[in-house]
């Protein structure tokens, strides 16, 4: 018996740090095994106890990538605790501060992390010194996703206008417009990516995942909706705990997330585009179309297309809130604690991110529960790696560690989020 | 060749960037220069940043000269203070490498120098740190070593 092992003990070009080990046997991959090895941060269990009204910039500190993505879970499931409805122009301004963190995090995976993978670069800094122009361009599209932040959010990174039941301020319909001079200039940038990225040459794979992302009422999802999959799953977000589980696994300080009838399925730009390409916006419907996409698209390679396709919606639906923005009267609605439980699902960059929270009667936590993007994709990035790997098995040493590093990037991975980078181990045997 | 038109351009943007997270522990080094900086006004812009790339990547594209000032974590005895000249040689990026998305100040400088958007004068001051625990104070050693490099960029700073 022949057995070989790869490994890769820092991934590279992750959020955060993880490490791979992949063992074949016999010219076929047995086990693939994404290890992640960051502590625990045990966030749930800081935010018991503190108020309902807290939760949101607690969690938000899980991730300087996507906070956005943890302030909106938190506080829709807050709002949804307390039976409180946000809608109307406070609705609006949370999808565009969402469309900020999508061009912001897409686009730096895109252009820093992932790009330099099918262009043969170690990273973005060498693929800059043949490719400057281009990478000034990621850099100037992933800015014009800042400056929504920081102009909605009071800063770029962990910003802190967001509050249960609203904002603390509502800009002025005319602090919009120069922001949407930047974003006009962006969805041209963001057309010319996915125009770029279509031509990068992709490995011709496809897998048969079950996706898994919120279905909005004919618009594509940040906020709301409901859950629903390429299998027929169609629930609430209350009911995610009756149909999902997480379990712990030996190799990984992150708990892996299954749905528990079928098993693991992704969540994400490839899951959002296959249950919701038919609400994108027309420009970025037939980019997606010229970039040869279809209506689904299942090699994960290509995810990179995907998200290209995302940021240039983002830009497009941001210039559309942005045109169609009326003053509310009020920042926020109001609030009364009250005892009872919550549950929201959004949509972070990477996927579908669920938070759970059990208020006592005084407003306070007493329970929290947080199902983060990662968590759930990992069984599906091992089974990428299981079923791809065995025919790249004879490739040198470098080469597999290389391919096997690019099929966990391509799902834009945040371990840093997940525990709650990367070793690669390849047991090839022998 | 010079000409009547060199008198009416603007004068070169000399920036100091100061780098780290005030409330975690030495960490809080680079931020520590800024104020120190401040209390006795030069003509240059001092600039407080947390260190993320693309940030630290626009404040250079904006310069003509840079002084950034950052603690590291080399293993060097805490306070130590090194000076890199990084407008011809890359910063050694072991010494950088505390940030939480893997993207930090050595690589921030070697894209601006990859993109032809780094300063033609271009020097980090490197405070050595001991402790990077969040709420804690600066330690002795760091605390001390503010005051000696904010002296020594005041005096690079003049001789330009």
């Amino acid at each position: 018996m022949i057995v070989k092992t790869i490994k890769v003990d820092q991934l590279a070009r992750v959020e955060g740090e993880g490490a791979l080990k992949v063992v074949a046997r016999d010219g076929v991959v047995q086990s693939a095994e994404l290890n992640i090895f960051e502590p625990p941060r045990f966030f749930e269990a800081f935010l018991r106890d503190r108020m309902y009204s807290e939760a949101h910039d607690i969690a938000s500190r899980i991730c300087g990538i996507c906070p956005v993505a943890y302030q909106m879970s938190a506080v829709h499931a807050m709002e949804d605790a307390l039976g409180v409805v946000v809608d109307g122009p406070l609705r609006d301004l949370r999808r565009l501060l969402y469309c900020g963190e999508w061009i912001e995090s897409h686009t730096l995976h895109i252009y820093m992390l992932h790009a330099p993978d099918f262009l043969g670069y170690e990273g973005a800094i060498e693929m800059a010194r043949d490719h400057a122009d281009i990478v000034r361009r990621g850099l100037d599209l992933k800015r014009a996703g800042n400056s929504i932040i920081a102009l909605l959010g009071g800063r770029e990174i962990h910003p802190i206008n967001v509050r249960v039941g609203g904002f603390y301020r509502a800009p002025r319909k005319r602090e919009l417009q120069p922001l949407a001079e930047e974003l006009k200039r962006a969805r041209d940038w963001a057309l010319a990516t996915v125009r770029w990225t279509s031509g990068f040459d992709f490995p011709d794979v496809v897998r048969d995942y079950e996706f898994v992302a919120l279905r909005g009422d004919g618009e594509y999802p940040f906020n709301q909706g409901r859950i629903v999959s390429s299998r027929g799953l169609d629930i609430a977000a209350a009911e995610y705990d009756e149909h999902f589980e997480e379990t712990h696994v030996e190799h990984s300080t992150a708990l892996h997330a299954h749905l528990k009838a079928r098993g693991p399925y992704l969540t994400g730009p490839l899951a959002r585009y296959a249950l919701n390409a038919a609400s994108l916006s027309p420009i970025a419907r037939e980019a997606a179309r010229d970039a040869g996409l279809g209506p689904v698209c299942a090699n994960p390679f290509r995810s990179i297309i995907v998200r290209s396709v995302e940021v240039l919606y983002a830009c497009d639906e941001a210039l559309r809130i942005i045109d169609a923005y009326e003053e509310p009267e009020r920042p926020a609605v109001d609030l009364e604690p009250r005892a009872g439980t919550g549950f929201a699902a959004t949509e972070a960059p990477r996927g579908m991110l669920y938070h759970r929270y059990k208020l006592n009667p005084d407003g306070k936590i007493a329970d929290a529960l947080i199902v983060p993007p990662t968590s759930q994709n990992q069984p599906s990035i091992e089974e990428d790696l299981k079923i791809f790997a065995t025919a790249w098995l004879d490739l040198p040493d470098d080469g597999l560690r290389h391919r096997c590093e690019q099929t966990i990037r391509n799902h834009d991975p945040c371990i840093s989020c997940a525990t709650h980078f990367l070793r690669l181990d390849v047991d090839r045997g022998g | 060749m010079s000409t009547g038109a060199d008198s009416s351009r603007e004068p070169p943007r000399i920036i100091v960037l100061c780098i780290g997270n005030p409330d975690r522990g030495d960490d809080a080094a680079g931020r520590a220069v800024a104020r120190a900086l401040r209390a006795s006004p030069a003509d240059v812009d001092i600039i407080e940043e947390e260190g993320e790339a693309t940030r630290v990547l626009t404040r250079l594209e904006a310069a003509d000269a840079a002084y950034i000032v950052d603690a590291s974590v080399s293993g060097a005895p805490p306070g130590e203070i090194r000076r890199f000249d990084v407008s011809t040689d890359p910063l050694p990026r072991a010494a950088f490498g505390a940030s939480t998305h893997g993207f930090g100040l050595a690589e921030a400088l070697e894209l601006a120098r990859a993109l032809g958007a780094l300063p033609s004068r271009c020097v980090v001051y490197a405070i050595e740190g001991e402790t990077f625990e969040i709420g804690a104070p600066m330690s002795p050693a760091v605390a001390a070593a503010v005051d000696i490099v904010a002296g020594r960029l005041r005096a690079d700073i003049l001789r330009g």
